[in-house]
């Protein structure tokens, strides 16, 4: 089971670096072409949430990327820092972003979480995302032709 | 590729021609665009989007943003894209149904007079 583990400071520019090591390593593993776009918008929603996190709650961890290559299927596991519950299915999705950053205590990120969870609802069949005491853990996994 | 954007005006219309990426790194590049444009008096925006690479739910987010504080002003804010690894992302959010969607600028200049 190869695996690529990268860990990173939890800062906007990184997210761009995490979704093309993911789309590199899924290419090389044998993922359909025409999903690897899919795979990089997939990575980027999970990584900006978990960057958004760990900025507001947790700003010395770093976020936690695994890429998992089985010989039936790909997965990439995005993990945060901040224990939570899982945010309030009926609350409204926060498309309209009213600061400049995220690196405030206590702001609240359900609606991001919401909205970044619902894209990749909508662009991955296999999701799972687990709320740990230790952090988040977003698992998405795509098969491999 | 970074976030390149770059405006020109089309007779009442200000068209922003977007580049790139657009995440949680460059997104507010164009959220301040976008409201820069707005302070100055652009209420009716074309955002062409026919050479944007990539772009995810941060950038929706701007978007939004954007449409809400020309609405303020009675103001309209249309797209152009086609290319479908893009629209996918409006789809999946339901903001197809939001924003207007045009294959051209000329089009989207069109539709607004």
């Amino acid at each position: 089971m190869p695996t690529v583990t990268v860990s990173f400071t939890p800062l906007p520019e990184h997210v761009r670096t995490a979704r093309f090591i993911a789309a590199s390593v899924a290419r090389r593993a044998g993922v359909a072409d025409d999903v690897l776009d899919e795979i990089k918008l997939a990575v980027s929603e999970a990584c900006s949430l978990a960057v958004r996190f760990n900025l507001a709650h947790a700003p010395s961890s770093p976020v936690e990327l695994r890429l998992i290559e089985d010989p039936e299927s790909f997965s990439v596991e995005v993990a945060d820092s901040v224990g939570r519950g899982a945010p309030d299915a009926d609350g409204e999705l926060a498309f309209d972003l009213t600061t400049d950053d995220d690196r405030v205590d206590g702001v609240d990120l359900s609606g991001h979480e919401r909205l970044g969870l619902a894209v990749i609802s909508g662009l991955v069949d296999d999701v799972k995302v687990e709320y740990l005491e230790a952090g988040s853990v977003v698992t998405m996994t795509w098969p491999i032709r | 590729m970074d976030l390149s954007l770059s405006t020109r005006a089309e007779g009442e219309h200000t068209v922003v021609v977007v580049g790139g990426e657009i995440d949680v790194y460059t997104a507010p590049k164009l959220r301040e665009q976008l409201i820069d444009l707005v302070s100055a008096g652009s209420y009716h925006i074309i955002v062409d989007m026919e050479s944007v690479e990539f772009l995810d739910s941060t950038g929706l987010g701007v978007l939004v943003g954007g449409l809400k504080r020309v609405r303020a002003h009675d103001g309209s804010l249309r797209l152009v894209c086609t290319q479908e690894r893009i629209l996918k992302i409006f789809r999946i959010t339901g903001l197809t149904k939001v924003f207007p969607i045009h294959g051209s600028v000329d089009e989207a200049v069109a539709a607004t007079d």
